[in-house]
């Protein structure tokens, strides 16, 4: 059913009764051409696109939990295409462009709304590399502006601009950023992926790969074995562990990051402020609720949760920016397993075992990059060889020493 | 979490900073592949899990403490050059 004005009109008058479900949940067939593992944003935009613009079918998604249980319902729901390397932003960008027309594409309100994203500078220093950063988005083709202290002031006057140690002296906007809906993209998604054909298996967990004479043949999954000709690794905070079934080893470690949101308020912050002395980013849901997030807890973790002391350390950053925060009561807070990799960059390549693909180590920048990652891993799978905008997320990048740093802080997941 | 530290008794994770896998070691030769494994690849196990944690908040010690993932359950923490490391194959 095409969701419009007129089937919500017509749904209305039949008491909105006759609703159906947004997708089938199939029973798994004996064989399928291609199976993705893990059924977050990456893995159903990675099937809705290959059924979609690769016309490909026999597809089934395996989802161990249900469809938005990760880190796709667990993230802040920012999107920005701010990167600064080569090999980086063309990617985030071409995310961007997806974003854009991501509702329309996949018939799914999405609430995509690009309410700029403003990262604040407080030094001299912090000012010439985000000036810097910004003459890199141009380079590529994306929107930039580095705004003073007097405009930061005019857009949010409520920050502290009277605190000595770390002043704010302005930001680098990017107004084409902004939030989507995060649970909604994993619906959109996996609706419009079961529209094209493809069996969304939920509570279905990956169990071991079948691999003979160097060629992927099947899995075994808690519903039975199940073959298949291309598997599709994409299950982002337990990556290593469905790659360890492959006989893989990755450059990725997990650790656990948080997220907070607040009570809800009246409209107080129209757009996306990220702190530049401490590590701090915060936008308001259209719910009225502050969400809010910082760094990661800083120690390998498969918990869903983290402890207090980050919880406290982010709240005092969150403070230091907005003193009206500390009025303000935290409703809710979570985790959830990133894998960190080890230069800070995600994984998009195709394996030595024949038929094996690998989407991996998005640290906790994942959610922005759902557009694109389906795109260009669907490109993959489908070709057999990279996106041209994905090129630098090659595996073996580590070995040829090819790291894509945006921090340049070296070979240390829990920094990035 | 709470971490025992040999010298200074139980003390709050926020006093520790990690480093992360304290499993791996640093090869004898200079054999590419080797190093590669060393500085880039990980078991990154969901368990047990031993790994280098600094006391900078305190007796400033090098500890490896072995801790599961999974519950954030600590097992052990002793100094990092009384640990002992498995054989590997």
């Amino acid at each position: 059913m095409k969701y419009s004005v007129f089937s919500l009109l017509r749904n209305a008058f039949s008491g909105h009764k006759n609703w159906t479900p947004a997708w089938r949940a199939p029973e798994p067939k004996k064989e399928y051409d291609i199976i993705i593992v893990g059924g977050g944003g990456h893995g159903l935009a990675t099937a809705y696109y290959l059924a979609k613009e690769h016309g490909l079918k026999n597809i089934a998604v395996l989802e161990k939990n249900y469809i938005g249980s990760g880190n796709v319902g667990r993230n802040t729901t920012i999107i920005r295409s701010n990167y600064q390397l080569p090999g980086n932003n063309p990617f985030y960008e071409l995310s961007m462009k997806l974003w854009e027309g991501l509702e329309q594409d996949f018939n799914f309100n999405a609430m995509v709304s690009q309410r700029g994203v403003l990262n604040l500078y407080h030094t001299d220093a912090q000012r010439d590399a985000f000036a810097r950063r910004g003459n890199a988005m141009h380079l590529d083709g994306v929107d930039a502006e580095l705004v003073d202290r007097d405009a930061v002031r005019e857009m949010y006057p409520f920050l502290d601009y009277a605190n000595a140690r770390f002043p704010i002296k302005g930001g680098l906007l990017q107004r084409r950023g902004g939030t989507v809906r995060h649970d909604a993209v994993a619906w959109g998604y996996a609706r419009g992926a079961d529209t094209h054909g493809v069996d969304i298996l939920q509570g279905c967990a990956l169990t071991g790969i079948k691999i003979e004479s160097g060629k992927v043949v099947g899995v075994e999954t808690s519903r039975g074995s199940i073959g298949c000709r291309k598997l599709a690794l994409c299950a982002a905070g337990h990556s290593s562990e469905v790659a360890a079934m492959a006989g893989l080893k990755l450059p990725i470690e997990s650790h656990v990051l948080q997220a907070f949101v607040s009570e809800g308020l009246k409209p107080l912050i129209d757009g996306v402020i990220t702190y530049g002395a401490g590590h701090f980013y915060v936008s308001q849901s259209d719910k009225g609720g502050l969400v809010f997030g910082g760094d990661i807890d800083g120690y390998n973790s498969y918990a869903q949760r983290g402890n207090l002391p980050m919880v406290e350390h982010v709240i005092e950053a969150g403070i230091a920016m907005m003193p009206s925060l500390a009025r303000v009561r935290a409703l809710r807070s979570w985790g959830g397993v990133m894998d960190m990799s080890m230069d800070g960059s995600p994984i998009i390549d195709k394996m030595s075992v024949h038929g094996l693909y690998l989407n991996a180590g998005w640290c906790y920048g994942g959610f922005k990059a759902t557009p694109a990652s389906g795109w260009c891993y669907a490109h993959l799978i489908a070709k057999d060889e990279p996106h041209k905008v994905a090129t630098a997320y090659r595996l073996d990048r580590f070995r040829r020493g090819y790291m894509l740093d945006e921090k340049g802080q070296g070979a240390t997941p829990n920094l990035h | 979490m709470l971490i025992p530290c040999p010298h200074c008794g139980t003390r709050p994770v926020e006093e520790f900073t990690f480093l992360g896998d304290a499993t791996v070691t640093r090869p004898v030769n200079n054999d590419p592949g080797a190093w590669q494994a060393y500085v880039y690849e990980r078991e990154n196990p969901r368990g047990d899990f031993a790994e280098y944690a600094h006391h900078s908040g305190g007796c400033r010690a090098w500890l490896v403490v072995t801790r599961n993932t999974q519950t954030h359950h600590v097992l052990d923490a002793v100094i990092a050059s009384n640990f002992k490391r498995k054989a590997k194959s």
